[in-house]
This record gives C-alpha cells, structure tokens and sequence, in this order.
C-alpha cells in the first residue's frame, strides 16, 4: 500500500453531547487536519459512513474545506469503519485526491439510539423486523445462539470478552467506563436484553466523533507526525449476505465475509496472525469477538473461549485485545475510535500501550458486509 | 399463566363486602333523577334500581379494594401485554326497591376469563365480573360487568410492516389466506427463502410457489427481554426454523414459555392477523 494516516482527531465521548452531529464532524475534523499538521485546505477528498447525517458539502462549508475532488460512502453501518480508509487509500494511491478526511459523527445516545425499535425500510428488513427481531441484539443473538448449541459456549464465555474491555477501559481516560471495571459476576448479573445476550454483551451507546486524515506515505513522511502506513486494507461480502440476517446459509457459526477480509488482508500486507502486536476487533456485542478470533485463524472453530481464559488477550499477554476498551468500553463511534486506537499504539501515544508495537489489525462491524486494516509502524 | 391467574382469582369467590359511604338518601336520588331526565315521582319513596352502583361508588379518590378481582386479574393482564381496556357489556338484575335509610353493601367475584381471542380491536381477554349488593344478608341487586382487556397490536399504525414489492407480494398474499408459501424456481425447481426475482441457480426469472406443509425444526431462537416491542409483551420468542421442505424461516414463536423452547422443538405454523393488510406467521409447538 502507498497511502498512510497521517492524523486522527476526536470529540469528547459522552451521553448527550449539546451540540449537533455537524458540530462533532466538525470538531473531529479539525482535530484530525490538525494532528497532521495540515490546512483545511490541504483537504481534497472526503469518506464517510451511507448512514452518517452530515454531508461532505456541510462538512466542507463548516470546515472551510474549498474543493473536492473526491467522496464517497460506505454503507452497512459499522461495516464500513475499516472500508472509508480503505477508499481514502485507493483514491490516494490513484490520485483522484491527495488528502482525504475520513469521519464518522453520531449523537447515538442523545438522539437515535441504535439499540431501541426501528423499523427499517427495505424488503430484505420484511422477513425479520415484522416477526419481532427488531433491534441488532436480537439479530446477534440468533447468531450467538447457534454458537454456543454447536461449540457448547456459555454466557460466561461470551462475558470474558466484556470483563476484558471494561479492563482496558478502566486506565483510558478517553473511555466512557475509565475506572469502572467489571467482573466475570457482574457480567453474570446483568439483566437480559435478548437471550442468550445479557445488558453487558452489549455494547455502549455513544454521542461523538472520530475524524482521520489519510495521504500518501510520501506525503506523510514530510508531515510532523510518525505515519502509520496502511499495510493493507480490505471490504468483504460473502455467499447469501444479508445485514444483520444471514440466517438463510448453511452455516451459522462463523462470519465469512470477514473470513474473506482476514484473507486478503494477509495476502495483502504480507503479515500474517502470529505477526501481529494487538488486536482491535468489532465489539458490538461479545459473541462475534469469538466468532472473528476464529474467522482470522487464531484459533480453531470453537475455541475462541479458550483464548479468552488463558489470558492470552488481556494487556500483558502474548495478543491485546483492544487495548483501548473497545466499544463495550471506550466508546461506540461505529468503529472509527478502533482505528484511532491503533494509530495511537503504533506512534507510542496510546493509554495502555503496548511495548513496541508494529503491526495492528482492526475489524469493523460484524453480521453485516464488513472490513480490516492492518495497520503498521 | 392468564388462565391459572384466571382459576385462582375465581376460586377466592367473593370478595370482602365494601359499605357504602352513605345511606340510600334523597338528595342523591335527586341529583341523579335530574341529570338522567327521569321524573317519575315514584323516586320520591323508593330510589331507582339503576342506582344500586351508585351507593357503592368510591368517590374521586377512592382505590381500587386490595382483594377487587377485576383490579386483580386487569394487573395479570396488564403484565402479559394486554394494556388497553373496553367495557363491553353489563347486565344488571334488580331484586327489590330500596328506601332511603338503607345501607347497601357491595362484594364481586370473578366469574369467567376467556381468551385469546382476535377481535376487531387486537388480540384480548373477555374479563367478566359478578358484583352483588346486599342490604343485610339479603341480596337486593345484582350486576354482571364484562370487560375486553386486549393487545393494541392489532390497531393499525403500531405493527412494524414489511416492505412488499413485486418480488414478495405472494408471500403475504399467502399468509393472508393462511397459506405459507415457499418461492420455487419455475424453472429448475429450486426453492428458496427468502425469495427474489431470479434464480441464484439457474438464472431464469420464473419465480412460482409451493404452499409448504407448514413444519419445521426450531434451528436457533431468541427471548426478547428489552427494549419494549410495539404491539408485543416481552419477554416474546423469535424462532428461525427449519422446514421440512429445506429452507428456513423467521417468525414469533406463540404459545411456549420461553423455558421451554429449545433448538430442535418441533413446530407447526399458524397465522396472526394484524389488520386487513397484515396476517404475519407464527409458529407453535406441534
Ligand atoms: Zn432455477
């Protein structure tokens, strides 16, 4: 890969933010150009998320961004955290733009809250929302289900992964729950929100939000900050896809859109799983963290929730697993604070670094046509 | 549970007898003469029959007696999702006249609770009542009250619809009809949930039905617990099944406590009627 990110930038994350969802893409931003030492007017391209509600054009006024010679969306919510760099990158390594800002800005909790009914338009929707499946945590647990009846998973082992977050996010300032962490018995306490899923496999809702600038790696090397170079970057849609409901395949225990960008995204980078310094996985709700160790190789079908006992994924084992908090923790901003986070890790800056830090995966949103980074020093 | 709520609150019998806040008097019997319209001057000896209710009333501040059987078993239904209430008829047996200076006391108990049943309304209980008043020992009226405690799920505007297109409209032209229908490919025969305009296998676009036999497997499920659900109570079942014929399918499993579900249970489709425009299927335990 030729492109890098050269800067990120973020709100606060908060409950209710005050200010419009423009306001937070705005501020994030800002940040963003800024931390790469750059104008606004270095700007030429523009990515975000099909459901983000602020307009390039809105953006480009606010930020006083003059001309754009390219944007573009991704759709399929979380999916498409990893897939706007992935875009900015080509259209850098094109030259269809030389400095694109990629942002995703929400008021999730303060204003439409993913977790509550929707009733979604689109046919696909009509086999599900009207049978009572109508929040993603129902469309997960039908997946988590199956799971555990075919690999004998327990709600203990999915809240493993939970205990672990809120962990990380106990010593990162940024994060919603720092100082609040859990154990394996509050998770088991939590109330139900759709069985097998308790409260605590879900993940926060968040008001905020993430900016990164991306450039080429030339480019970036003259820019103040150490570049973090996309090693590889790729999007993924596998055989009978579905968002959120891909129940109609023969298998329901695994996620091979993702199986399909863990793939390219070693034949891409030349790095493989056992080269990696950390994990940044999609945490939406606990059971597809399980489902994604599996899916990328690093470990067999099943037995995912052996990884997560033997503390080969906390913060001093051999593999951290969100180091940041993950969205169970941190923050929920569809994704994009995973990214952020692995930038941090890799120029030594982040909260729980981890030593020496060179190659990072990120995930984005799973049970939906997804994405992955592999991120480098 | 609404059933064995339903014995247990009938098998109490009476409730405790409620004393009326005043003797039968005439002041009451003319507020009430005037505001009905009805002169007859026999009221001026004997209040009207109508009025035996009126002894017992509560007043504005008054609550609901702890053992009431239709506060009771209006609570059983109020928990199980049948939020909305309608009175739906009353009958009222008059056994004497009373006289100003009697007190009247009143007890009811719970006669009958029948249900599910789908009315134009939404899908509901019949509650109904028996209250007697009593001067003494001697039982002076008596009144049957029946109330339609039901699920406003069925009142247009609150269920969540699909999105219909040309592709999927036999579908719900089928669940109409009572009919689950399966899309099969006209030309190699291949079936398939959900459906689409042309075959992944062969690629024709002659997309037809089969009507399937309507069993299946319970493949995976879930038991919604939160947030609330329009037009549903939690905690409700979701079940993704597998039908005989080989494909799967999604709807509400109806009729199973969510302790008893599990994957593997054997179930049968039936059909839910919402409205006019919407009968969606649900499974039950075969
Ligand atoms: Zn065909």
């Amino acid at each position: 890969m030729t492109a890098a990110i050269a800067g990120i930038g973020a709100t606060e994350f908060s409950k209710d933010s005050g200010r419009s969802e423009l306001a937070l893409a705005a501020h994030a931003g800002l940040a963003a150009i800024t931390d790469a030492g750059l104008r606004p007017s270095d700007v030429d391209g523009m990515v975000t998320f099909t459901m983000d509600a602020n307009a390039e054009t809105a953006l480009a006024r606010e930020l006083g961004v003059p001309e754009l010679t390219f944007f573009g969306r991704v759709p399929y919510g979380g999916g498409a955290a990893c897939a706007v760099v992935a875009h900015a990158a080509m259209a850098v390594a094109t030259g269809a733009a030389s400095t694109v800002l990629c942002y995703r800005a929400f008021n999730e909790r303060s204003g439409r809250r993913f977790g509550q009914v929707h009733t979604p338009d689109g046919v696909d929707n009509g086999w599900h929302y009207p049978m009572g499946l109508v929040t993603p945590a129902a469309s997960v647990a039908m997946f988590a289900r199956r799971y555990q009846h075919e690999y004998d998973v327990t709600s203990e082992d999915f809240g493993r992964v939970a205990v672990l977050d809120r962990r990380a996010a106990a010593t990162n300032p940024n994060a919603w729950f720092h100082g609040r962490p859990i154990t394996l018995a509050d998770h088991q306490a939590s109330r139900w929100i759709v069985e097998p899923l308790r409260l605590l496999d879900c993940c926060q809702e968040t008001d905020g939000a993430v900016a990164l600038v991306v450039t080429t790696v030339d480019r970036a090397r003259d820019l103040p900050r150490h570049p973090v170079v996309i090693a590889a970057a790729a999007q993924g849609s596998a055989a009978d896809q579905f968002t959120m409901h891909s129940y109609y395949r023969d298998d329901l225990t695994g996620l091979p859109e993702l199986g399909l960008v863990g793939r390219a995204l070693w034949a891409g980078s030349g790095i493989g799983p056992e080269d990696l310094s950390a994990l940044v996985l999609y945490d939406h709700f606990t059971p597809f963290v399980l489902v994604q160790l599996e899916e990328l190789g690093f470990c067999a079908r099943g037995e995912a929730r052996h990884l997560l006992a033997d503390g080969t994924l906390e913060l001093d084992g051999r593999l951290p697993l969100n180091p940041h908090g993950g969205q169970l923790g941190e923050a929920y901003v569809h994704g994009m604070n995973g990214i952020t986070e692995a930038v941090r890790q890799l120029r030594g800056t982040a909260a729980n670094q981890i030593r020496d830090a060179e190659h990072v995966l990120v995930t984005a949103g799973t049970g939906v046509p997804t994405s992955g980074l592999v991120l480098s020093r | 549970m609404i059933e064995e709520a339903a014995r247990e609150l009938a098998a109490r019998g009476e409730s405790a007898r409620r004393v009326a806040r005043d003797p039968v008097n005439l002041p009451m019997i003319r507020n009430w003469t005037e505001a009905i319209g009805d002169d007859n001057p026999t009221y001026e000896h004997y209040a009207p029959p109508a009025m035996a209710q009126v002894w017992t009333m509560p007043g504005l501040a008054g609550q609901r007696p702890a053992d009431d059987p239709l506060g009771a078993m209006v609570a059983v239904l109020d928990e199980a999702g049948y939020t909305s209430v309608v009175a739906t008829d009353s009958e009222q047996t008059y056994h004497r006249y009373l006289s100003p200076g009697e007190t009247v006391e009143v007890s009811s108990r719970l006669d009958g609770v029948t249900g599910p049943k789908r009315t134009a309304l939404g899908e509901g209980w019949f509650v109904t009542t028996r209250s007697t008043w009593y001067v003494g020992d001697e039982p002076v009226a008596e009144m049957m009250f029946r109330v339609l405690k039901f699920r406003p799920s069925g009142v247009a505007g609150t269920a969540i619809r699909p999105a219909v297109s040309s592709d999927t409209e036999f579908f719900w032209a089928g669940t109409a009809l009572g009919e689950l229908r399966i899309q099969r490919c006209g030309g190699c025969g291949r079936l398939r949930h959900p459906p689409g305009p042309m075959c992944p296998s062969c690629r024709q676009t002659r997309p037809g039905y089969v009507v399937a036999a309507g069993e299946g497997t319970v493949y995976s499920y879930v038991v919604h617990h939160h947030p609330p659900v329009p037009g549903r109570a939690a905690p409700f079942v979701v079940a993704l099944v597998e039908l005989t014929e080989g494909v799967r399918m999604l709807a509400e499993l109806v009729g199973v406590p969510p302790s008893e579900v599990h994957i593997g249970l054997e179930v049968r489709v039936g059909f839910s009627r919402v409205d006019g425009e919407l009968t969606l299927p649900v499974w039950r335990r075969r």
